[in-house]
């Protein structure tokens, strides 16, 4: 029997991926990583600032998201995100860009506690990819 | 009647419109490609939230303590209107539309007492509104540097909506914008955003889902978010509309000045031989009385 279920990750612009043959995809849920597999029980939960993995025959794919909605349902995984990049052709110059624009928020002094614990995130992931 | 020299002139000048005309329905055609197929490949996340939201909202125990975004104010008095329309003109009656729409609307709220609050996207609106709705328009917002809808201008927008409800400054959100059917079919829509509007509930499945965190939070974040998809998606909608109607506009007069150039080179013609028949009748009466 296939170990495999379907992912599709899509941004308001267009769908970003659909892949058919996945057998595990790790997402940064809110309340720490979770590892999807198949029949997975349904679920709904958002994201914080991390780096999907997606597990496949052709090998794995990581992908750095800011935000997002994952839904899991018979199945059917999809990902709704505003911004994410392919890490594999993810510029650099990109990266630096982001890590920027996060500690210049971090820096403000109105930012709420939610607000800077998700900052907080993104800069350490940043840094790690660097 | 128009000396030879006018009409020559008017023709050129005809001619001349009939070429921009031209020009403009072929750059609007193109631009309609692109902008149909973003409108279609951004209806997936939108299409996946609402999902999301209906299953979330279905599965919600406590109705009572439901998020304010999704539940309203349980109150009625201040009506917030966002009306988007085009930041460029020359676009048939795409801006109008929207702008009938939305007045019948408003007249409809302001006889009811209401409060009524306005927002416009886009400069052509605000142009039409400021007339008779001037004092009604809190702010006016423009994306005239930007070249295609884009889901960071939409956040903008959602951002300032979503402030204003936290703020208290009004009970129910409607946007209006243009629905691409297509190219010479365009729906205005109102759509109510806040409190959201559970229409199309029947996919919603009873299925349980596993939520994490809770409910509640869950749904305080995408609430928001949503806001701005839907405004996204009403961009869109509008930009292969906008697009659509400038074609089909364009097309139109390309033909009438098609027509008018006809016309007035048949008029040209016959008061050229008018004027050879006429020096003819002179030589030859001339003659005849030597």
């Amino acid at each position: 029997m296939s170990e495999e279920f379907k992912i599709e990750i899509v941004n308001p612009e267009k769908s970003f991926l659909v892949k058919e043959d996945v057998s595990e995809v790790v997402v940064p849920a809110f309340e720490g990583e979770m590892g999807i597999l198949k029949d997975h029980i349904s679920i709904i939960s958002f994201l914080k600032p991390g780096i999907i993995k997606v597990s496949s025959k052709s090998g794995d794919e990581n992908y750095y998201v800011e935000d997002g909605i994952v839904e899991f349902k018979n199945n059917n995984l999809s990902i709704l995100t505003s911004s994410i990049y392919n890490l594999s052709d993810m510029d650099k110059s990109v990266q630096q860009d982001l890590l920027k624009k996060a500690e210049e928020e971090a820096g403000k002094s109105d930012i709420n506690d939610q607000a800077k614990y998700l900052v907080d995130q993104k800069i350490e992931v940043l840094k790690t990819l660097n | 009647m128009a000396s030879l020299d006018d009409l020559k002139k008017r023709i050129a000048s005809v001619k001349s419109t009939q070429k921009i005309t031209k020009a403009m329905k072929m750059v609007a055609a193109a631009k309609l490609r692109k902008a149909q197929e973003s409108a279609e490949k951004g209806r997936p996340y939108s299409e996946k939230m609402n999902n999301v939201i209906l299953n979330l909202s279905s599965g919600i125990s406590d109705k009572e303590n439901a998020p304010k975004l999704l539940a309203g104010t349980r109150q009625d008095k201040v009506h917030l209107c966002v009306v988007m329309t085009s930041d460029r003109g020359l676009c048939g009656g795409f801006n109008s539309n929207i702008i009938k729409k939305a007045k019948s609307y408003f007249s409809k709220i302001l006889d009811e007492n209401k409060e009524l609050k306005i927002i416009t996207v886009g400069s052509k609106g605000n142009d039409q509104l400021k007339r008779t709705y001037g004092d009604k328009i809190i702010e006016n917002i423009s994306f005239k540097e930007s070249k295609n809808a884009n889901y960071f201008d939409a956040d903008k927008v959602g951002k300032i909506i979503i402030e204003k409800f936290e703020a208290g400054e009004f009970d129910v959100c409607t946007i209006f914008y243009n629905k691409f059917k297509n190219v010479i079919t365009q729906i205005p829509q109102a759509q109510q955003i806040i409190p959201l509007n559970d229409e199309g509930n029947e996919n919603s499945s009873d299925e349980s889902y596993e939520f994490e965190p809770d409910e509640d939070e869950i749904l305080s974040n995408l609430l928001p978010k949503n806001i701005s998809t839907q405004i996204f998606k009403a961009m869109l909608e509008n930009s292969a509309s906008e697009q659509g109607s400038r074609m089909s506009a364009m097309d139109n007069a390309t033909r009438n000045a098609g027509e008018m150039v006809d016309k007035l080179t048949i008029e040209y013609n016959r008061s050229r031989q008018a004027a050879i028949t006429k020096e003819l009748i002179e030589i030859i009466s001339g003659a005849e009385s030597l």
